[in-house]
């Protein structure tokens, strides 16, 4: 699973037509006669979605982070903090968010990195990271509000580009989309660089890679710090969305929310994460309506289980799945010249 | 105040004996680390599931030894079947999988306590009173954890050392292709190893279940500085773990005591990430 090599190929070389179409059709979602539930969720669909497509940046080539919460509590904070304490829009908050996530994806990939802690030394490093961001934001509870969480204060307008608050929900929309369709974007571009092949040659054997002229920290490092940035930046959307922050976004359960939805989705393709996380999110949805609050956890349960299935039986997750057993089918003879040696 | 600090003494003592219940804690995972090569990420869950055994078996009566006996056979047959259904299916690929899957019992155990319990807080309703000295107070509780913790360290090395089977573990810890082929069974010791490591997570269970409420998200309480503690140490090294452990009991409790808890747990995970850096083997190195 974490080479990413075996599962990679094919969709490279032809990702960027499907994803503009998609674009163009999700565009055209807030004129179909959605209701508003649904809406929310193709919101929340896309916003996560994005996280997750982040996440698998690095996921994809081994590098698996069981703290990327840590990057949204440090953006949802950043932007919260300085707009509730300093009046500072969210235009100005969430670059410098992303600049804070950026520094401390630094400062842990740099040495995790130079120093090659890697597989699960690696996991258990930034899931100490994620705890580090949780327990500053309860412990300076006089500030941020403790473990109740905070909420942007309100402005009185019902939209405002200032405050980035919006009581209708196409804005977020929109905004969710743009995300979204960055991240993919980025995703593309990486898949068809030279980054890609370096890296997948360091998840397989780093020392080879180094001794072939790969610069193993600085390439590994782009992508952590790439995927840190994006993080951040869904995270601060979803702040704004939700106009609720708390460290519980920062902790282990969404982490590994977010590594449960691409892993299901299918973390070595274009659009796994995304499938990943509208899946998950259906799932809990449909089962919290089925069973009401009487069942609280029920869906989480069998989230668990679906985890460990996929794991364990299908660790492309559906869409690699599907994928290659479209390819398989379609042109079974080029597959194999296509395989990497 | 003065130059001597009572407080101060009081913090570094209980510093000791919360290093005594990390050690616990942490001596399971490393045992399962030293010899399957696996972090079960959901270790502490299955503790918690431990304190809800000893929890429920105490409300309906059976004596609270006979509910923590009770606890360790049942945490133990868990572990038997977490290696039997995750790990073993996985176990040749890359170790990030294993964790992964574990990851999802972590999400399913907490989840499914929450359908079956609710998040209510429960205690076991057994209040055990505080040791004076002086000014300082320290609780039995605690005393008793850190003298079990410190008899379940001694019974582990003596099993490891002195049985045949423990013998045959600590022989597959240091090469497990080898073992294979000196004719051991190393299916046998992998379940065996798993089935010691939930008793130990079981043992942990009722002693916290003395200091704590149990609830379904208590893991997420210890289980990242249980990790710290181990990685520390050196993943699968015990002896290190256990000194990690009271390293870390001691900048929780001193740095609690000087700030705040929160606070402290911060420190602890920090220092833990630099450690990473300046020793990624642990501040007691392996063997090489």
């Amino acid at each position: 699973m974490a080479s990413g090599s075996q599962f990679a190929q094919g969709q490279a070389r032809k990702g960027w037509l499907p994803l503009l179409v998609g674009l163009v059709v999700l565009a055209a979602v807030p004129a179909l006669p959605v209701g508003q539930y649904p809406f929310h969720l193709i919101v929340l669909m896309l916003m996560w979605g994005g996280i997750g497509t982040a996440w698998s940046l690095m996921g994809r080539f081994g590098l698996v982070s069981l703290g990327h919460a840590g990057f949204i509590g440090i953006g949802m904070y950043t932007v919260g903090l300085l707009w509730n304490f300093a009046g500072l829009s969210p235009w100005i908050g969430m670059p410098l968010g992303m600049v804070a996530a950026v520094l401390a994806g630094v400062l842990i990939g740099y040495p995790s990195f130079r120093f090659q802690v890697v597989g699960h030394y690696f996991a258990l490093v930034t899931l100490a990271l994620g705890e580090v961001v949780r327990l500053s934001v309860v412990a300076a509870r006089d500030t941020t509000g403790g473990s109740l969480g905070m909420s942007p204060a309100r402005v009185p307008d019902t939209e405002s580009w200032t405050a980035l608050q919006f009581a209708d929900k196409r804005y977020f929309f929109y905004l969710g989309l743009a995300f979204w369709a960055v991240v993919l974007a980025l995703w593309l571009r990486i898949d068809r660089s030279k980054v890609r092949s370096a890296l997948e040659a360091i998840s397989e054997d780093e020392v080879a890679a180094a001794s072939v002229g790969v610069h193993v920290t600085r390439t590994k490092l782009k992508v952590t710090l790439l995927s840190a940035a994006l993080t951040a930046l869904g995270g601060m959307l979803l702040g704004q969305y939700n106009m609720y922050i708390s460290p519980e976004y920062a902790g282990i359960g969404i982490s590994l929310q977010i590594v449960f939805a691409s892993i299901v989705g299918g973390m070595y393709s274009l659009w796994g994460p995304t499938l990943g996380a509208a899946l998950t999110l259906t799932l809990d949805e449909s089962l919290r309506n089925a069973f009401g609050t009487r069942l609280v956890g029920a869906s989480e349960s069998i989230y668990g289980i679906l985890l460990i299935l996929f794991v364990i039986y299908m660790p492309n997750g559906i869409y690699g799945r599907l994928e290659s057993w479209w390819r398989k089918r379609r042109r079974p003879a080029r597959e194999v010249v296509r395989q990497p040696g | 105040m003065g130059f001597f600090d009572i407080y101060l003494l009081e913090a570094v003592l209980n510093g000791v004996l919360l290093g005594g219940v990390l050690g616990l804690l942490a001596l399971g995972l490393n045992l399962i680390f030293g010899v399957i090569d696996v972090v079960w990420i959901a270790y502490a869950e299955l503790v918690m599931a431990g304190m809800y055994v000893v929890y429920w078996l105490h409300a309906f009566g059976v004596p609270l030894v006979l509910a923590g006996a009770a606890a360790v056979v049942v945490v133990a047959i868990m572990g038997l079947a977490v290696h039997q259904f995750l790990i073993a299916p996985i176990l040749n690929t890359p170790p990030i999988n294993q964790l992964l899957a574990t990851g999802g019992l972590l999400y399913f155990l907490q989840n499914f306590a929450t359908v079956l319990f609710s998040t209510e807080f429960r205690n076991v309703g057994v209040h055990l009173p505080s040791l004076h000295l002086g000014d300082m107070s320290l609780s039995y509780a605690r005393i008793i954890a850190f003298g079990v913790s410190i008899a379940g360290v001694a019974g582990l090395y003596w099993f490891l050392r002195k049985t045949f089977i423990g013998t045959a573990i600590r022989a597959v810890s240091q090469d497990r292709d080898v073992m294979v082929l000196m004719g051991v069974d190393t299916r046998k010791i992998y379940l065996v190893t798993s089935a010691i490591g939930g008793g130990l997570a079981g043992l942990a269970a009722l002693l916290l279940s003395l200091q704590f409420d149990v609830h379904p998200f208590i893991g997420l309480q210890f289980g990242p500085i249980t990790f710290i503690v181990c990685v520390l140490g050196g993943l699968g090294n015990m002896l290190g773990g256990f000194l990690a452990s009271f390293i870390i009991g001691q900048i929780i409790s001193i740095v609690g005591y000087a700030i705040n808890q929160d606070f402290a747990y911060v420190i602890a995970f920090l220092l833990f990430i630099l450690v990473m850096f300046w020793r990624p083997q642990g501040i007691l190195r392996r063997r090489s």
